[in-house]
């Protein structure tokens, strides 16, 4: 499909990672019905200064392409129009560049809640602050429905946003979200950055993928710069992902289950989460390892105590967590609350190309990792795990079994030597012209996508970060329908989609 | 499940004592944590407000409920309201977005409350200075007690804080008198 819809474009030479083409409102279209037909994924929809690019993925072949396409008059054709995903996308970007999908089916502003102190912050002219008329969410008409609004300071310690429930008693008939309480700016706080300064704002994109968001980064920095890092930074890189992995899963299933009152597993999971940032503290410096994977290389360097912490918790997890997997498995109760509830529907979760553990818990065979391997991934392939049911119990599973998988990966990875060597490349070059790099991830949550453009002066002249919250928000609304207000914190936290991530 | 908690039952639990050592704090009042520990003795409920962060500071503010720090031995404990609150924990750097949240938020916390600004954006907006969708530092827009830094303040960090505001034993009687 990206051969007959690409194959007589030529792809511009400046872009690196995968293939990059400008398509007229044609090719646009024709990406739109491949989109619709499910012949491609979405991966990402951004905007630029004069432009707005798209990154596709075909199932068939496991290729990536972007495609671009120049905006006239500050208009550009719609991919809503044919593809639902898409449509939190294009309102962003006409919150941020001002750029106007002809016939976008949702007009409403998405980012922008009218305050901050201007408009359309990336485009070259910022028109001043005005307010907005009052966000109308969707109706919901029947009898005896009511509203229940929440947000956006919730009741426990988790990001804001806002979710517009209309119930029919217990029963749940819409859930509409409103984001972008977190919105920081980060996109135009990556202008014009120099590529060190730009990693640390990269990293806290989301906090709880920091290590995600420093390798994508990286990598797409890396892919423009045609450099490589050395040998033993690639595997320290993936360790410290795999650790990353391993502690939100642990958080995670432990959280759904406090959601269904059953807070025992929430403390045992709890002890096992800290003792993995305990790990990571000896081995790299930093709980969350934050800053620890530059351009380049890696900050850090793993001394063998580093390496017998990570060892020593990978043999505590495997004593361990085999009761606790029984205890969940075994427990009625709470089966009683995680099975059947919150179902991704299998077509759904393919429209959305639903990234992570929520695509895997509904049938979408993707894993970054394994479907785009990136080194070491490439040498040192990971399993992947997917289920058919869709519900919140398959969402747990499957992160229980990506947990064991990362910890064999993680002691199979640590049983030699790792390559020996420097782990940070002396000086990365300058380019010569604008460059620019994408490049894929998979984070715990699912795949992070990043695209940089690297000016000669070594600084960002653009850098989006496609957080996979942007493809899972969307599904959250569809399989909460119909379940009871009660069950919605556990099939929230079965998901944990980022704010923080998705508001940039 | 009856096997493990027999067994929880005789290993030795992980909760760690914790002094009030050397951190990083930065009091606006010196007079703060005799007044708390005076008006609240050793229970402080605190509501945790995110107004903008990455979800670092939240991740550890959660691992303050593990068996490790387990902060209510010390009557220290998350709320559901602010209504119910003694104490915002606030974290982020405030987004335009959230400044209305956290303003009323503040308004819906009865007196005498405190607020602490916690993680460097908290305390300076962090990284996130000089954009347009950020407001800034906690005490931008709602009147902060104490500031705890770090990227994110570790459990420790953050215990410590908290510990140092009740540290002060309330003299006897006290409780009664008025602010």
């Amino acid at each position: 499909m990206l051969k007959a819809l690409f194959g007589h474009l030529t792809p511009t030479a400046s872009h690196r990672g995968w293939p990059r083409v400008v398509g007229d409102a044609d090719t646009w279209r024709g990406i739109g019905e491949a989109l619709r037909e499910g012949k491609l994924d979405l991966l990402g929809l951004w905007g630029d200064a004069a432009a707005v690019h798209c990154a596709l993925y075909e199932p068939s072949t496991r290729q990536i392409a972007s495609a671009s396409i120049d905006v006239q008059d500050g208009k550009a054709p719609s991919l809503a129009v044919f593809h639902a995903p898409a449509s939190r996308l294009e309102r962003t970007i006409h919150d941020l560049y001002g750029i106007d999908f002809r016939a976008l089916p949702d007009p409403r502003p998405w980012l922008d809640h009218g305050c901050w102190p201007i408009h359309q912050p990336l485009a070259d002219q910022p028109r001043p602050q005005a307010p907005l008329p009052p966000y109308r969410f969707l109706e919901a008409d029947g009898p005896s429905l009511h509203q229940i609004p929440v947000g956006p300071v919730h009741a426990g310690i988790i990001e804001p946003g806002h979710f517009r429930f209309t119930a029919s008693g217990e029963t749940i008939v819409r859930l509409e979200e409103r984001l972008g309480y977190t919105h920081k700016g980060i996109e135009k706080l990556l202008r014009g950055k120099s590529i060190d300064e730009a990693g640390r704002i990269a990293a806290r994109t989301s906090g709880d993928s920091t290590v995600a968001y420093s390798l994508v980064f990286a990598l797409a920095v890396e892919a423009a710069l045609e450099c490589r890092p050395p040998p033993r930074a690639v595997w320290l890189r993936a360790v410290m992902a795999e650790l990353e992995r391993i502690a939100n899963h642990l958080g995670d299933i432990g959280a759904i289950c406090n959601d269904a009152s059953f807070s025992m597993m929430h403390a045992e999971c709890a002890i096992l989460r800290e003792e993995v940032l305990r790990a990571c503290t000896v081995a790299f410096g930093h709980r969350l390892m934050m800053d620890r994977i530059v351009p380049g290389g890696v900050a850090a360097d793993l001394e063998p105590a580093g390496r017998d912490a990570i060892l020593s918790f990978t043999r505590k997890l495997r004593r361990q967590f085999p009761e606790l997997i029984e205890l969940y498995d075994h427990t009625a109760s709470l089966q009683d609350r995680t099975v059947g509830a919150g179902v991704v529907l299998a077509s759904l979760a393919a429209e959305f190309a639903a990234p992570g553990y929520v695509g895997r818990a509904s049938g979408r065979s993707f894993d970054a990792r394994i479907c785009r391997p990136y080194p070491p991934y490439d040498l040192a392939p990971i399993e992947i795990v997917v289920r058919p049911e869709g519900d919140v119990d398959a969402r747990v599973w499957v992160r229980i079994r990506e947990i064991q998988h990362s910890v064999g990966w993680l002691e199979a990875a640590l049983a030699s030597p790792l390559p020996p060597g420097p782990v940070h490349l002396p000086v990365i070059a300058a380019p010569r012209a604008a460059i620019e790099g994408s490049a894929l991830v998979e984070g715990f949550r699912g795949d992070i996508l990043a695209y940089v453009r690297i000016g000669p002066d070594r600084r960002l002249e653009r850098c989006h970060l496609r957080d996979p919250s942007w493809f899972l928000w969307p599904l959250l609304e569809a399989a909460i329908e119909g379940n009871i207000v009660a069950d919605f914190p556990l099939c929230n936290k079965s998901f944990n989609c980022s704010y923080s991530g998705h508001d940039l | 499940m009856r096997r493990r908690l027999f067994k929880n039952l005789i290993t030795a639990p992980c909760t760690e004592p914790v002094s009030e050592g050397t951190v990083d704090l930065e009091a606006a009042g010196t007079t703060l944590r005799g007044v708390i520990a005076r008006r609240l003795g050793r229970s402080l409920a605190i509501r945790e407000v995110d107004a903008g962060s990455c979800n670092g500071c939240e991740l550890e503010i959660h691992a303050l409920g593990n068996a490790f720090y387990d902060v209510e031995r010390f009557g220290i404990r998350f709320v559901a309201s602010p209504r119910h609150a003694d104490l915002l924990l606030v974290t982020g750097p405030v987004t335009c977005n959230m400044r209305e949240a956290l303003e009323r938020t503040y308004a819906a916390t009865p007196a005498p409350k405190w607020v602490v600004a916690a993680g460097d954006c908290g305390a300076g907006c962090g990284v996130f200075a000089d954009s347009y969708a950020c407001v800034g530092a906690v005490s931008k827009v709602i009147p902060v007690d104490l500031v705890i830094r770090g990227c994110p303040p570790t459990p420790t960090d953050l215990l410590r804080g908290l510990l140092w505001l009740l540290s002060r034993a309330a003299p006897a009687g006290v409780n009664t008198t008025p602010l």
